[in-house]
């Protein structure tokens, strides 16, 4: 087996799903300058409900498709955590619009840990497995394998991120966005409704999160109350890497992360003669911000970087 | 039949009263100006009559509506537009991006495309560079496409906060010519200019602020001939 091509497939595909989880932290940091830490959770709700929509089908005993259920527990993945996005701004942020950024943070981090603790509460502290619905195809690729799950990933998140830079770049609503992110009072007078953007803006990001939640729960084939905290960590760092507030670089920044972690993971027993294996994995992705924050803080495809508080 | 109607208007920051209770007029089709050295509170009265800032006291009336203390994005949709001090303009979009956003309230696409290609003949500066980032245009292009970004909403009051401010002589005077033809065209203006000598000379009709009140308020020929205004603000 080709080791090279595989890892770099699987770097993909878990790139692609970070940079997913990163647009959500991209974009409200361009508007709010805001690094909204609850957003990992609102993934792992998007996981946690599907789960739960599909467990519900399973039991009711109903004779439907595997796909179809999956995409009824997407569906209610996505309408959920898009209400989360919502009420999540509207409650714990939009009263500190003009408070000291570091007031909002630490509301941030107190949100996340909300969150964590009500999906503990509801769905308790064990692993819940995503159940066998979907038959796994396995495909030869160039010495390595590719499964459909993985080409679908792959394809999903990919028209998710045609779609949303066509929205932002070419339609009124993504005009509005982007000059909301500019000026906020400015886009007042241009009769933009500030707040129905950043609503929006909360929803976008939430809905994709939702979509990527329900992707790793499915890739990995498990979801846990605390799989938000290390996801939304890595897309941060993916959003980091490519320029916070920089749509682009958040989608470059997810899948160069996603290869990073993957070649870093499938190499670095060789490199270490076999001291360190492969569940290191996760030590890359804060070597890779802490790199940047050194050498480029404001990322690959980031403008400048201000420092408030 | 009166425009814009402001009654013992009183605006704040904090605790600090930077506009203490003034009475502004504009009547239908006219062209204002309101006059006075740095700091006495023009930017924040017309802040607080397009919605920027919500006033502590007093009444605003706009064609004969109360509208003050009501959002910015409103009262575009009313027909209020402005070009603020400083022009805001959006430089990560391009020029053309941003007169399109000037018609953000509007849905008559044809008619916007339309409004577009009159906006390039009027100015043919910007025609040029319309698919320029907005930021990197010179002052001078920036000021014609804030105007020209306020006029795109289709108002029928215009609202401009110091349009001729860091501007070199000639793009003054070429300032000063369109917001004459501008008037021409039946609509109705507020200007806030430093350069009193040129915007009593476009204009009807004047006031003259000093720390937060309005001590003057004639006919800009009047103001024009006015010793206290000659001495004050006309260098003369
Ligand atoms: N955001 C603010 N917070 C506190 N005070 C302010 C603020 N903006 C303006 N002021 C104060 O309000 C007063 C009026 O300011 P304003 O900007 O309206 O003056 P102006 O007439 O437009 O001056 P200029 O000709 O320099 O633009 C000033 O004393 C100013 O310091
Ligand atoms: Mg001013």
């Amino acid at each position: 087996m080709d080791i090279l091509t595989q890892q770099l497939i699987n770097g993909l595909v878990l790139g692609s799903i970070y940079a997913l989880v990163a647009l959500g932290y991209t974009m409200v940091y361009g508007i709010l300058e805001l690094i909204n830490f609850a957003h990992g959770e609102v993934t792992m709700f998007g996981a946690m409900i599907c789960l739960a929509v599909i467990g519900a089908f399973a039991g009711s005993g109903a004779d439907m498709h595997g796909a179809i259920i999956v995409l009824f527990g997407l569906l209610a993945a996505i309408a959920v955590c898009v209400g989360l996005g919502f009420v999540i701004e509207r409650v714990a942020y939009r009263p500190l619009r003009r408070a000291p950024r570091l007031a909002a943070l630490i509301t941030a981090i107190g949100v996340s840990i909300v969150l964590q603790n009500l999906a503990m509460l509801i769905w308790g502290k064990q692993y819940i497995s995503f159940p066998p619905l979907l038959p796994l195809v396995r495909y030869e690729f160039g010495g390595a394998v590719i499964t459909n799950l993985q080409i679908f990933i792959m394809i999903l998140s990919c028209l998710l991120m045609a779609g949303l830079l066509l929205l932002i770049k070419r339609t009124r609503l993504g005009r509005a966005m982007r000059a909301t992110a500019q000026a906020q009072d400015i886009a007042g007078l241009m009769g933009i409704n500030v707040n129905t953007i950043i609503s929006l803006t909360f929803i976008i990001g939430a809905a994709l999160a939702a979509i990527a939640g329900v992707m790793v729960s499915a890739y990995y084939g498990l979801a846990h109350y605390y799989m938000g905290f290390m996801l939304g960590l890595k897309a941060f760092t993916a959003a980091v890497l490519g320029g916070i507030g920089n749509i682009a670089g958040a989608m470059l920044g997810g899948l160069l992360l996603g290869v990073i972690e993957s070649l870093g993971a499938g190499y670095i027993g060789t490199l270490t003669g076999g001291f360190l294996g492969s569940h290191y994995q996760d030590v890359f992705a804060f070597f890779v911000l802490i790199l940047v924050l050194v050498i480029r803080p404001s990322g690959l495809l980031g403008e400048r970087v201000v420092e408030r508080a | 039949m009166s425009s814009l109607e402001a009654r013992g208007l009183e605006v704040s920051y904090g605790g600090i009263r930077a506009v203490k209770g003034i009475d502004l007029t504009v009547r239908s089709g006219e062209l204002v100006c309101l006059i006075g050295a740095n700091g006495a509170g023009k930017t924040t009265t017309l802040k607080s009559l397009c919605g920027m800032l919500a006033p502590s006291h007093g009444e605003v009336l706009y064609e004969g509506v109360p509208i003050a203390g009501r959002p910015s994005y409103e009262l575009v949709r009313r027909g209020i537009s402005m070009v603020p001090e400083g022009r805001g303009i959006f430089g990560r979009l391009t020029l053309e991006e941003n007169l399109r956003i000037g018609a953000y309230t509007r849905r008559d696409h044809a008619a916007i495309r339309a409004d577009l290609e009159r906006l390039y003949e009027l100015f043919p500066r910007l025609a040029e560079r319309r698919a320029q980032q907005a930021g990197t245009l010179s002052g001078g292009e920036q000021q014609m496409l804030a105007i020209g970004r306020a006029l795109m909403s289709r108002p029928r009051l215009l609202l401009l906060d110091e349009p001729s401010m860091g501007l070199a002589p000639m793009l003054v005077q070429k300032i000063f010519e369109t917001i004459r033809r501008i008037a021409e065209e039946g609509m109705t203006l507020l200007l806030v200019e430093q350069n009193a000598r040129l915007a009593l000379e476009v204009s009807h009709r004047g006031y003259v602020m000093e720390s937060g009140n309005i001590v003057l308020a004639d006919s800009a020929k009047a103001l024009l001939k006015d010793p206290k205004v000659q001495h004050a603000y006309l260098g003369g």
